[in-house]
């Protein structure tokens, strides 16, 4: 089994869950209503829980300890897709990143769920589950918020529309697509791109959004080859500042 | 737990005299008898009132007390830290949650609650008025500033307002959870290298006057609380339950090898009683009425956030609706 072309893959899906679960985690005591803080919080746990289990898988194949992956790297080297990074902005734009980030997740553990290495399958199970809620949230505010008042369809859509293209960022073709498909660890970004779009779509039309053309968004690629926005570092010197006083020491 | 249910204010009494005499003995006697009063009871207006403030209070401390805590989950060194302070800090927002639905039954909504927080009409726990410098103060939190609130809770969970005690029972039993976390922070401290202790030794430094000011002025000047203990509103006096706390965890702070900034700290002997520095009860008075290093900014965040999800909470109401009776 290709070893590389599995890190590649545990990598940016560790990132992801990582620097998602961070922004999550901005929203503790500034949620819209306390049971939105409350909720923002799960997700970010569960997220950062699924990081620590991924960077585990990769410790195993020869990787350094968990915590120094996570909070001793730069930003370019982290494999994050560019829409986990951008900053939380309003509640409009967390929700719809929070819907179309985890609509995607939970298809590609879903598809990981057979992949033919073992440990990573394992995983898959488990992170399926908890994932269930996330989209489930999700789906619930997107609906309601997309179809209650003026402002909040508006807020949505724009947010939609500013969303998109780094959504599509997400599915940066890796150079092992070949090589992870031959050896059926994972079916590939496009094949979870077109589910992905087939899910958006679904949830939209019970909403009065508007979605745009696919066709006619532009990609945000670069994430998952370490070129980053500029939002990405100072998150990282923030996770860090208090564990590169002494990454020796214990906290 | 981060505030507890304190009311330090002076009440007047006289609106007693308007109570119907023979339903306040029955009320008394009930409280006597040990039973806990419903939302549906009977109950005397001043009872109700110093309810909805304490409980209030209790519940704005805690949204409030997760700012300071807050900050540091983005901070938390390593994993284990990050997701259990952000495990802790959620259940402190969902204590919030608890007691402004137990305040609700009393006839109060919750937004009228924070809106009453954000203008400034009504208090939360003094301490968090008081800036969160470094992991080692956030530390200091987790492990003594809940302990203290436990104090308190404990305290207050033996009272009788029923929905107040059936959410104190649930909190405490969390909080027993974020003591452990708290404490777990400070040994690895205690134990780590000389920059760690150092840290820890200056969060106490600074965090040990907001600790003793925490339970509120000495008995010899606080506001008369008579009928609020006859009532089982408040439960124990303030001079007690610092007292208590004193005993607790003076000597734990000591065996970890770190020093508390107040010469005159020891237990007496013969009394039994933590003797120390009569705390500034002026800068007490001071901070709690708005003049504190950190009131506009823990105000204004929460003002912002407010403001902020203005949107999503008119989005989610249905025509006609005002707010959902809670279930306490």
């Amino acid at each position: 089994m290709n070893n590389e072309a599995i890190k590649e893959l545990l990598y940016k899906m560790a990132d992801d869950q990582l620097i998602l679960g961070h922004r999550n985690s901005e929203w503790t005591g500034m949620g819209p209503l306390l049971e939105e803080d409350i909720a923002f919080s799960s997700m970010a746990q569960d997220k950062i829980g699924q990081s620590h289990a991924l960077y585990q898988l990769l410790h195993q194949l020869g990787e350094q300890e968990p915590d120094t992956v996570a909070f001793m790297r730069n930003a370019g080297q982290f494999h994050n897709c560019i829409l986990v990074e951008l900053p939380n902005g309003e509640y409009d734009f967390s929700l719809i990143r929070h819907f179309l980030y985890d609509t995607a997740e939970a298809l590609r553990f879903e598809m990981l769920k057979q992949s033919s290495y073992k440990p990573l399958a394992e995983l898959a199970v488990k992170i399926r589950a908890e994932l269930r809620y996330h989209t489930l949230h999700a789906n619930t505010w997107v609906k309601q918020l997309g179809s209650a008042t003026e402002e909040s369809i508006g807020r949505l859509q724009h947010s939609l529309e500013k969303a998109l293209p780094y959504a599509l960022g997400m599915f940066e073709p890796s150079p092992y697509e070949a090589d992870l498909l031959s050896d059926r660890i994972f079916e590939g970004e496009n094949a979870l791109r077109e589910k992905w779009m087939m899910h958006v779509e679904k949830v939209l039309s019970q909403t009065q959004l508007t979605l745009p053309d696919w066709k006619l968004i532009e990609p945000v690629y670069g994430g998952r080859v370490g070129q980053h926005s500029n939002h990405l570092q100072p998150l990282l010197d923030e996770m860090s500042e208090v564990f590169r006083i002494d990454p020796t020491a214990e906290w | 737990m981060y505030g507890g249910g304190n009311t330090f204010e002076g009440i007047k009494t006289d609106s007693l005299a308007q109570e119907d005499p023979v339903k306040l003995a029955e009320f008394e006697a009930r409280i006597d008898r040990g039973e806990k009063i419903e939302p549906t009871d009977w109950m005397p207006q001043l009872y109700r009132k110093q309810l909805i403030r304490m409980i209030e209070q209790h519940a704005h401390s805690e949204i409030i007390g997760a700012l300071p805590e807050g900050t540091w989950i983005t901070r938390a060194p390593g994993f284990k830290r990050k997701l259990s302070l952000m495990a802790k800090v959620q259940d402190e927002v969902g204590h919030a949650q608890l007691l402004y639905s137990a305040a609700e039954t009393l006839g109060k909504s919750r937004e009228q609650m924070i809106h009453d927080l954000i203008t400034g009409k009504s208090k939360y726990s003094n301490i968090f008025n008081y800036p969160a410098f470094t992991w080692a103060d956030s530390c200091f939190i987790s492990w003594l500033v809940d302990a203290g609130a436990i104090v308190n809770q404990l305290a207050n969970a033996k009272g009788s307002y029923g929905p107040y005690c059936r959410a104190l029972d649930r909190i405490c039993a969390e909080e027993s959870f974020h003591l452990k976390y708290g404490h777990h922070c400070v040994i690895y401290l205690a134990a780590g290298t000389e920059k760690q202790r150092q840290m820890f030794q200056d969060a106490i430094n600074r965090w040990w006057k907001p600790m003793m000011h925490f339970f509120g002025p000495s008995d010899k000047i606080s506001a008369h609380t008579e009928v609020l203990m006859r009532w089982k509103v408040k439960m124990a006096s303030n001079d007690d339950m610092r007292n208590q706390f004193l005993d607790m965890y003076v000597p734990k702070i000591w065996e970890l090898g770190f020093t508390i900034p107040d010469p005159n700290l020891k237990k007496n002997p013969d009394t039994g009683r933590w003797e120390y520095t009569e705390p500034d009860w002026e800068e007490f008075k001071r901070v709690i009425n708005g003049d504190g290093p950190c009131n506009k900014e823990r105000l204004e965040v929460r003002r912002v956030a407010e403001e902020r999800g203005r949107w999503v909470r008119e989005a989610l109401k249905k025509p006609g609706m005002a707010y959902v009776t809670p279930l306490a």
